[in-house]
C-alpha cells in the first residue's frame, strides 16, 4: 500500500501539485441487530481505496478509487489535479497551509478482545438474551438489540515526507424497547439512544455493559412512561444526565466552534456560526465552572474521536475551547489556522473513509468534570427535573437557539429523585443555558460518551465523535415547548 | 452547451479518473460477468448478487471561490447467501477473485452462525418484467470538473455584483447497478444525476434554492442563483415576531421535509410493530380532503429503480385517498405475514425495518405561491426548514427550525424578513388545515428525500419560540 500511495504522490508532484497527500483506508465492518427474538440484520463488509488530494496554483483538488491497481492510483492522482486546475476557474486567493513537520510514526489504539474474533454465535446469543428480557415485559411492543465494530487501517502519506500508519478499533452497542399503548409510543434505551455507547474499544466495552442485566429494567421504564405523569412547562431547574449532556455539548459548544462552519465554507448545509471571530476570548460562554476541551489524545480516554493524528498529517492535541466559562479555542486545520491567529493546525482534520476529503470534525468535545458527587447534588437541589437519555435533538444553523426531549424524566423535590415523569423537554439558547450551568459532579460520575453519527459535508460524511460528561444543573431553563398544548 | 459536451466526450475518451462519469461506469455485461463469478464460487442454498458502481464528482463553493472539488469512482459487491433457512450479507469493493471468493465465505460464514430464521422466503424465482424507465442522461454522464467550475464561477460573479457571497454544491454522476440471484432473477439500472444548491448570504439575511434532476440540462445555476439571492435582498433587516399559530405559506421544499418523516409510517411492517403514526388509524380520516398520495416510481418527475431490494417490480399504491390513509407497502415477507401481495418495496435482506415507500408524489393543486401570498391577511412564507426531528411518534410532533429566506406576509404581499422560527408541530394536524396547494413539482431538500410536491398554504401552524437571526 506504501508504494501505491507514494506513486499517488508522485504522480501528484510530476503533474504540477505544490502539495499532495495520500489516503489509504482499508475498512472493515461488521454490524448485528435482533428484533423481537429475531435475528435482524447480520452483515459484514469491507471497504478499501485511496483518496489523493493536491494543490495546484493555490487551488484544490480531491480524487479518490477502489481500482487499487498502478493505473487505478495514477489515473486517480492525474484527475485530482485535473480538478485542482479546475478549481483554479473560480478562485479569489491562493490556499495557503501553516507549516507541519514531517511525521513518520505508527498508532493503534489499545483494546483487549478483537471483536472480529469473537464468535459469531456468542455476538448473537448475547443480543438475543437482552432481547428475550425485554420482552419478558408485558407493554413492551418491540425489543431490539445491535452491536457494531470497525477496524479502520489507514496509511497517510504527503509530499512533505510525512508517513503515518494508524489501526483504530471501534465498538459499540446498545438495547431499546418500545412500547404503545392507547395514543403513545414510548421508549428506553441503554446504555444511551441511538444505538448505545460507542468508544475507540475492543469487544471488552459490549461486554463491560451488562446489557441482559439492564434489559428488564430498560423493558418496565418503557411501559411504566405510559402511566407517568406528562412533565410540565414552565421555567425551572433542570439536571441532565452524562448521556444527555454529551449531546447538549455536541450540538451547542463542537458545532460552534469549527472553524470551517464560522469561516463560511459550510454555510450551504450544515450552516454557519453565532461564534464569529470577535468572540475568542472575550465571549462569556458559560459560568465560571464551565471548561471544555477539544482532546483527541490518548490519555483523555477512548473517545472516537481519540487518534494519533489527523487526516492531513498533524498530531493530536489538547485545546481549551471554554476555559472558566470564557471562550477560548476554535477547532481548526492547516488551512484555516491563520484565521486566528494561529501558527499551527489544531488537528482536526478527519474524514470518514478513502473516498471522502478531510474536513474539519470535532474529536473529542469534552466538560471537565466538576467537584460534585452526584448523591449531594440532588440532595442540594429542592425543585427541579432530571432528564436522562436523548429521544429528539434539534438546533438552528447558527447554533443559538436548540431543543432537546429525553426519553425519561425524574421528579427532584426536596432534595430528593421522586416520581417519573414522561415526554420531558427544554429549549434555550446557547449561551444563556451554560452561563446558567451552577453545579457539574466529579470525576467519579464521568462518561466519555461517543456519538456515532454526526453528519457534516457536501457530500455528507458520518463521523464519530466524543464527549466526556458528569450529570451537572442548570437554573432557569425553559422546558416543555415541544408538548405544549395550543 | 452543445459544445462544451462535445469537448467533455472527447476528454472523457482520454482519462480513465473519476471526473466524468460516462468514462466510468461499467456497461451491463460486465457487471453480469461478476455476478456469474459470483454465482459460480457459492455452494449456498441460494445467492443473491447486489452490485452498484458510482462514478461522483462534486464542486463545492463558499465565500465565492470553489473550496472543495471532488470526484469519487467506487464499487459495491454485496452477496446474500441462504444456508438451511439462515441468511446474510457480506459486502466488498473489490472485484478480483480472491475477494470475490472471500465475500462469497464471509456471507456464508455469517449466515450460518445464526438461528434458522422460520420466516424466511425463497428467492424470488426466474426473469421478471420491470416497467421502462429512463432516468440516464448522457450529457450528465459526460460532465466535466471545468462545466461545473464555469457554472460556479458565474454564480460567484452574479453574488459579487451584488455584493452577496455566495455558498453551495454543484454534482454531477452516475451510477450502474445489478441485482442478480440464483434462481435466475436478473435486475439492472443505469441512471445520472444532477443537482445544484445556493445559498447567497447577506450581512443579516440568507436565501437558498435547489434542484436536481438526472439531466444535467434539467438544472439551472443562474435561475437558482437569482432566486436565493432575491430572497437575500428581500430579508434584509429581519423583524423578531412573537412565536403562535400563524398562516404559513410552505414552499415545496418545505413541505417535502415535513411530509418526508411520515415515509416509515406507510411501511406495513412499521405498523406491525405498532410504531407508526398510522397504527389503528388506517381508512380513517387523518388529514383535510386535498391530500391525496401517492408512491409512484414510474411518475416522470421520479427517479429510482424500477425494482425494489429482492427484485419485485415496484406498484403505484395510494397512500391518502383525500385525507384517509389508504394503503401500506410490503415487502415479500410482511405481505406474506398481512396476508396480502408484496408491492415492490422492500429493503435489501437480511433487515428489520421491512419496507418503505421511497418515491413520494402528491396530487397538486392550482394555487401558485404568489396567489397564496395575495391571499394571505397575516402570514409567514417559510422558504426552507432544518434540523427536523420527531418529537412524537404517534401524533407525528416534528420540531426545526425555518432558515435562509423567512418573510413576514401582510395585506397580500411580502412586506419584511423576520427571524428564524422553531416550530413544534403534528404533520398530521398540518395536512387537516391546508387552505391551498399549488401544483406539485420535483422538490429536493435537506432533511428528506426528493419527492413530488406542491407548496401549501396551511392555518395554525405552530411557532412556538424564535431565535436571534
Amino acid at each position: 500500500m506504501l508504494d501505491l500511495a507514494n506513486f499517488a504522490i508522485e504522480t501528484a508532484k510530476l503533474r504540477g501539485a505544490s502539495y499532495a497527500d495520500a489516503r489509504v483506508m482499508d475498512i472493515r465492518s461488521r454490524e448485528l441487530s435482533t428484533k423481537n427474538g429475531q435475528v435482524g440484520s447480520l452483515a459484514e463488509s469491507e471497504s478499501m481505496g485511496i483518496g489523493v488530494r493536491v494543490l495546484l496554483h493555490g487551488a484544490w483538488g480531491f480524487a479518490a478509487t477502489d481500482r487499487m491497481t498502478r493505473e487505478g492510483v495514477q489515473a486517480c492522482a492525474a484527475e485530482a489535479v485535473a480538478i485542482a486546475k479546475a478549481s483554479g476557474l473560480a478562485k479569489r486567493a491562493d490556499v495557503e497551509m501553516v507549516p507541519e513537520p514531517a511525521h513518520v510514526d505508527t498508532w493503534q489504539n489499545p483494546f483487549v478482545k478483537d471483536p472480529f474474533r469473537i464468535p459469531l454465535e456468542a455476538q448473537v446469543d448475547l443480543l438475543l438474551a437482552a432481547d428475550r428480557e425485554m420482552r419478558r415485559v408485558k407493554g413492551v411492543t418491540v425489543a431490539e438489540a445491535s452491536m457494531n465494530f470497525r477496524r479502520i487501517d489507514q496509511l497517510f502519506v504527503s509530499s512533505i515526507g510525512s508517513r503515518i500508519h494508524q489501526v483504530k478499533m471501534h465498538a459499540g452497542a446498545g438495547i431499546v424497547a418500545t412500547s404503545f399503548a392507547g395514543t403513545e409510543i414510548q421508549k428506553r434505551s441503554y446504555p444511551s439512544s441511538f444505538g448505545g455507547q460507542h468508544q475507540l474499544a475492543g469487544y471488552e466495552l459490549v461486554e463491560s455493559f451488562d446489557l441482559v442485566g439492564h434489559a428488564q429494567r430498560v423493558g418496565e421504564e418503557a411501559v411504566a412512561l405510559h402511566k407517568a405523569e406528562q412533565s410540565p412547562e414552565g421555567t425551572k431547574t433542570i439536571i441532565l444526565e452524562s448521556s444527555q449532556l454529551g449531546l447538549q455539548i455536541h450540538e451547542s459548544v463542537g458545532h460552534p466552534i469549527e472553524l470551517d462552519r464560522v469561516l463560511g465554507m459550510e454555510a450551504n448545509f450544515a450552516g454557519m456560526s453565532f461564534l464569529t471571530l470577535d468572540k475568542l476570548n472575550t465571549l462569556r460562554y458559560g459560568s465560571d465552572i464551565v471548561n471544555v476541551v477539544a482532546d483527541a489524545r490518548l490519555e483523555h480516554g477512548p473517545g472516537l474521536g481519540t487518534f494519533g493524528y489527523d487526516d492531513e498529517g498533524v498530531p493530536a492535541q489538547c485545546t481549551d475551547i471554554i476555559k472558566n466559562g470564557l471562550f477560548t479555542g476554535y477547532l481548526s486545520n492547516r488551512e484555516t489556522a491563520p484565521a486566528i491567529g494561529l501558527k499551527r493546525s489544531g488537528g482536526t482534520m478527519r474524514t470518514e473513509s478513502w473516498n471522502r476529503l478531510p474536513i474539519i470534525r470535532m474529536t473529542n468535545i469534552s466538560l471537565l468534570p466538576g467537584t460534585w458527587k452526584y448523591d449531594d447534588l440532588i440532595a442540594d437541589t429542592d425543585d427541579a427535573i432530571l432528564m436522562e437519555t436523548n429521544r429528539s435533538w434539534s438546533i438552528d444553523d447558527r447554533r443559538y437557539h436548540f431543543q432537546f426531549s429525553t426519553e425519561i424524566g425524574w421528579e427532584i423535590k426536596g432534595g430528593k429523585k421522586t416520581r417519573m415523569l414522561k415526554n420531558p423537554s427544554y429549549s434555550g439558547i446557547t449561551t444563556e443555558f451554560w452561563n446558567s450551568c451552577d453545579a457539574i459532579c466529579s470525576r467519579d460520575h464521568w462518561t466519555l460518551w461517543g456519538t456515532p453519527n454526526c453528519g457534516k459535508g457536501q457530500p455528507m460524511q458520518t463521523m464519530g465523535t466524543g464527549h466526556g460528561a458528569s450529570p451537572a444543573r442548570f437554573r432557569n431553563v425553559k422546558i416543555g415547548a415541544a408538548f405544549a398544548k395550543p | 452547451m452543445k459544445t462544451a459536451h462535445r469537448k467533455a466526450r472527447s476528454k472523457a475518451s482520454r482519462v480513465s479518473g473519476p471526473e466524468v462519469a460516462a468514462a466510468h461506469l461499467p456497461a451491463e455485461a460486465e457487471l453480469h460477468r461478476i455476478a456469474e463469478r459470483i454465482l459460480r464460487l457459492s455452494d449456498a442454498d441460494e445467492t443473491e448478487v447486489d452490485i452498484t458502481a458510482n462514478a461522483d464528482a462534486l464542486t463545492r463553493f463558499a465565500n465565492n471561490t470553489i473550496h472543495q472539488n471532488v470526484a469519487e469512482l467506487s464499487h459495491t459487491v454485496s452477496v446474500r447467501t441462504v444456508f438451511g433457512g439462515r441468511t446474510a450479507r457480506a459486502t466488498t469493493n473489490k472485484t478480483d477473485e480472491e475477494s470475490l471468493r472471500r465475500v462469497v465465505a464471509a456471507s456464508g460464514t455469517l449466515a450460518r452462525s445464526q438461528p434458522r430464521d422460520p420466516d424466511l422466503l425463497p428467492m424470488l424465482a426466474g426473469r421478471r418484467k420491470y416497467a421502462k424507465v429512463s432516468r440516464f442522461d448522457a450529457a450528465t454522464a459526460n460532465a466535466t470538473p471545468a462545466d461545473r467550475a464555469r457554472a460556479v464561477e458565474r454564480v460567484a460573479k452574479l453574488a459579487a455584483l451584488r455584493g452577496q457571497t455566495a455558498a453551495g454544491i454543484f454534482t454531477t454522476g452516475g451510477s450502474a447497478s445489478l441485482l442478480a440471484n440464483s434462481r435466475g432473477l436478473v435486475a439492472a439500472y443505469r441512471q445520472t444525476r444532477a443537482e445544484f444548491s445556493v445559498t447567497i448570504l447577506e450581512a443579516d439575511s440568507s436565501g437558498w434554492a435547489k434542484e436536481n434532476s438526472p439531466a444535467l440540462a434539467a438544472v439551472d445555476p443562474q435561475e437558482l442563483a437569482e432566486r436565493a439571492s432575491n430572497k437575500a435582498i428581500l430579508s434584509r433587516n429581519p423583524r423578531a415576531l412573537d412565536p403562535g399559530p400563524w398562516t404559513v405559506i410552505l414552499e415545496p421544499a418545505a413541505v417535502l421535509d415535513l411530509v418526508g418523516f411520515l415515509f416509515y409510517d406507510f411501511a406495513a411492517t412499521a405498523v406491525r410493530d405498532k410504531r407508526s403514526c398510522f397504527t389503528g388509524r388506517l381508512g380513517k380520516k387523518l388529514m383535510g380532503d386535498n391530500i391525496t398520495l401517492w408512491d409512484d416510481a414510474f411518475h416522470p418527475l421520479q427517479t429510482g429503480t424500477p425494482y425494489d431490494g429482492e427484485g419485485v417490480p415496484r406498484q403505484r399504491v395510494l397512500l391518502v385517498d383525500r385525507g384517509v390513509p389508504k394503503n401500506l407497502v410490503y415487502s415479500r415477507s410482511s405481505a406474506k405475514k398481512m396476508k396480502t401481495k408484496p408491492t415492490g418495496h422492500g429493503f435489501s435482506l437480511p433487515n428489520e425495518w421491512g419496507e418503505a415507500p421511497f418515491n413520494l408524489v402528491f396530487d397538486g393543486g392550482s394555487e401558485s405561491v404568489e396567489e397564496m401570498v395575495g391571499s394571505t391577511e397575516r402570514g409567514i412564507l417559510v422558504t426552507r426548514l432544518w434540523y427536523i426531528r420527531e418529537v412524537d411518534p404517534y401524533e407525528k410532533v416534528l420540531t426545526g427550525m425555518t432558515r435562509d429566506g423567512t418573510f413576514l406576509v401582510e395585506g397580500g404581499s411580502i412586506v419584511a424578513g423576520v427571524r428564524n422560527f422553531r416550530f413544534n408541530q403534528s404533520v398530521l394536524e398540518m395536512l387537516r388545515n391546508v387552505a391551498a396547494l399549488s401544483p406539485a413539482i420535483r422538490s429536493t431538500a435537506e432533511e428528506s428525500f426528493e419527492m413530488v410536491v406542491p407548496a401549501m398554504k396551511v392555518h395554525g401552524f405552530r411557532f412556538s419560540e424564535v431565535t436571534k437571526f
